[in-house]
């Protein structure tokens, strides 16, 4: 029963107009959303967290980093959750959101690199370590990257968006082994000295801004992930009958 | 359906017989890159010693790299692939046969001079058996994530460097296991760990890269 | 008589949209079906389809019989002799025919066994396509544009050749734009359209 709701509501949401209208209501809130958290979250991270006695101010960029670094391993998880459903059903608008999402999941995986390295000058005294963390990031980002650059090789996009969606799956089944060995390698290498950051350890003070971004690192996924998958739709269907409605005379 | 995979398996070796040559690339280049590293960081027995299963690794992927441009695209473009569908075998066992001549052809040389490369660089001798056991276990992992890159890269105009961008992530544990195996034994350590996970690896990508690989390839025949 | 293979409504997509209007083909057994259809009208999808290389998108395909496809290109492999070729066609279909010899003699290229396939003419090279139909006993024949690049004389081995596969109780599929099979039974004839407008 509540099976064959959820197939009838993704084939609706497979039909591009209704998809098309769906992100067209939706992002503005998501935008609106995103940008209320972020006023809020840096307003908490920047003014009201006192500096820490040891880290002083440089600990700050945790709450860039620590949210794009969940949203990076977060998006891949949606991205395959959308390969599954395109591969099964294969419902064109899931591929093309699967598809959508790497661009998004690299950057915020770049973001987490960057500021990890950033962080990491004062802190370790060098911008790059062979940290665990560090290194399964540096690896997912090359997933990401293989991803994009396998659909972008395709002339014809849905063969590459299925193609890629093979690839998103063999992906999900390696990161864990990755992200396992690595932790395996550093621990022989180098001893686990340095360990990223203290969740446990975390000041309860501390807390409120990180919820804040996180919730906006959400919406920012969710906000440009429909955003493009829009767009994608607009730029293979603007042959079609239904675009030249929608957007008019105009293309 | 066993003849089938019997004939797969003779044709292909027949014709990696006949290109001669081009089939002892990949150990020529294991080669190349064992004489060029000395070269690079200098003759030192310990610094060797210390790099060797690194770079017998290395080399070996490199090696397994360079022939997977030969693995299903000649078929595409002659039309024998499309072929394998109306076999009488299945198509996923007889994506396995290719992977395994794969493995015959540029897996097993590099098993096979192995040793000699490991004198090259100085590895002591009782860590040889287990560089040895890690080769054996972990070069078939790379036929099968290599054969599953060239299959998800095979309807692309040039595929060859997005090749490697789509293995070097896939193919990072494989390597941390196998060096950690040889370099734990080096150091006097067990090596069992490290060859349990990767023989647990091996199993995984029996079980799950022909599975990957038939349908990346059912894909690019369309 | 015995069908072979049967599909229904059967279509295929490429970038969403559908490649002609979807069809039921029915091949039975001592029956020739010819799929007619302008150039890009998705003939070769059809067979290709009909032969499992393909998915479709739309309705469904049994087979109840071994097949042979013979698309564009002959399946050969350049660097193997003609011979060698054969024989690995014949293994690899496991249903054995025609020995290797008789088979090259009946498409005209006896003595031609120890060259290498690569040396051989594009009609040649189609020849050695039909021997490898003949040297592995297979139920249904799929053949794309199989007059391509043959003369009139090997037209009519073509002729010859789906003549006495039918008579032996094997189905044909065959897609041609020139020459139409001269057969004792008028084959059927099946016309590919192009899809009506789907807009979404």
């Amino acid at each position: 029963m509540i099976w064959q709701k959820i197939k009838v509501g993704f084939h609706k949401l497979g039909s591009p107009p209704i998809f098309y209208r769906l992100c067209q209501v939706l992002s503005p809130w998501l935008w609106a959303g995103f940008a209320v958290s972020l006023v809020i979250g840096l307003y908490y991270a920047l003014y009201v967290v006192p500096p820490d006695y040891q880290q002083s101010d440089s600990f700050r960029i945790l709450y860039i980093h620590v949210p794009s670094a969940w949203q990076a391993m977060a998006g891949y998880l949606v991205m395959s959750i959308l390969a599954v459903i395109a591969l099964v059903w294969r419902i064109r608008t899931t591929e093309i959101m699967a598809m959508a999402a790497a661009p998004i999941g690299a950057a915020f995986t770049v973001i987490c690199l960057a500021t990890g390295s950033i962080w990491g000058r004062p802190m370790w005294g060098t911008f790059w370590a062979w940290d665990a963390r560090l290194t399964s990031m540096l690896v997912l980002l090359f997933i990401y990257l293989g991803i994009m650059g396998l659909y972008a090789a395709f002339e014809d996009k849905r063969k590459g968006a299925r193609v890629a969606c093979i690839l998103i799956l063999v992906g999900l089944v390696n990161i864990p082994i990755i992200h396992f060995s690595v932790e395996w390698w550093t621990t022989l290498h180098q001893g686990r000295g340095i360990s990223f950051v203290g969740e446990s350890t975390m000041d309860a003070s501390m807390k409120p801004p990180l919820i804040w971004m996180i919730v906006a690192t959400k919406l920012l996924f969710t906000a440009a992930l429909l955003d493009r998958s829009r767009n994608e739709l607009i730029d293979q269907d603007r042959r079609k009958g239904w675009i030249r409605r929608k957007l008019g005379a105009s293309v | 359906m066993l003849k089938s995979v019997l004939a797969l398996l003779r044709r292909d070796l027949r014709l990696a017989i006949r290109h001669g040559g081009e089939s002892l690339m990949p150990l020529l280049f294991l080669f190349a890159v064992l004489i060029l590293v000395p070269l690079g960081v200098g003759p030192g027995p310990n610094l060797l010693s210390a790099i060797a299963p690194g770079m017998v690794w290395v080399a070996a992927l490199l090696a397994s790299l360079l022939a997977l441009e030969g693995l299903f695209r000649p078929d595409l473009e002659d039309g024998t692939l499309e072929q394998w569908w109306t076999a009488p075998a299945p198509v996923g066992l007889l994506v396995a046969t290719r992977l395994f001549s794969h493995w015959l052809i540029t897996g097993l040389p590099v098993i096979l001079f192995a040793p000699l490369a490991a004198q090259m660089l100085y590895l002591p001798d009782h860590a040889l058996p287990v560089l040895l056991l890690t080769l054996l276990i972990g070069t078939p992992i790379l036929s099968l994530i290599g054969g599953l890159a060239s299959a998800l890269t095979l309807g692309t105009k040039r595929g060859s460097v997005l090749l490697s961008i789509l293995i070097f992530p896939l193919v990072v544990p494989v390597l941390i296991f196998a060096t950690g195996a040889v370099s734990a034994v080096a150091d006097g350590l067990s090596p069992r760990a490290h060859l349990g996970l990767l023989t647990s690896l091996l199993i995984l990508a029996l079980a799950l890269a022909p599975l990957a690989t038939t349908a990346a390839l059912k894909l690019n025949v369309e | 008589m015995s069908e072979l293979l049967t599909a229904e409504a059967v279509g295929f997509t490429r970038s969403g949209d559908l490649v002609f209007d979807p069809v039921d083909v029915c091949l039975q057994s001592g029956r020739a079906l010819v799929i007619a259809g302008p150039n890009g009208s998705g003939k070769t999808t059809l067979l290709r389809l009909l032969a499992g290389i393909l998915t479709p998108a739309r309705g469904r395909v049994q087979r109840h019989g071994s097949l042979a496809f013979l698309g564009h290109l002959a399946a050969v492999k350049g660097d193997l002799t003609v011979r060698e070729n054969l024989e690995f066609t014949a293994r690899f279909c496991s249903r054995p025919g025609l020995p290797v010899n008789q088979a090259l003699a009946r498409v005209g290229l006896a003595g031609l066994g120890l060259r290498p396939a690569r040396a051989l003419s594009a009609g040649q090279k189609r020849r050695v396509g039909l021997a490898c139909l003949l040297v592995a006993r297979r139920d249904t024949w799929l053949l794309d544009e199989p007059y391509a690049s043959l003369d009139d004389i090997g037209g009519e081995l073509v002729d010859s050749l789906l003549e006495q596969h039918l008579a032996g109780g094997g189905a044909v599929a065959l897609s041609t734009h020139q020459r139409q099979p001269r057969l004792e039974q008028a084959p059927e004839r099946l016309l590919i359209r192009p899809p009506g407008r789907e807009d979404e």
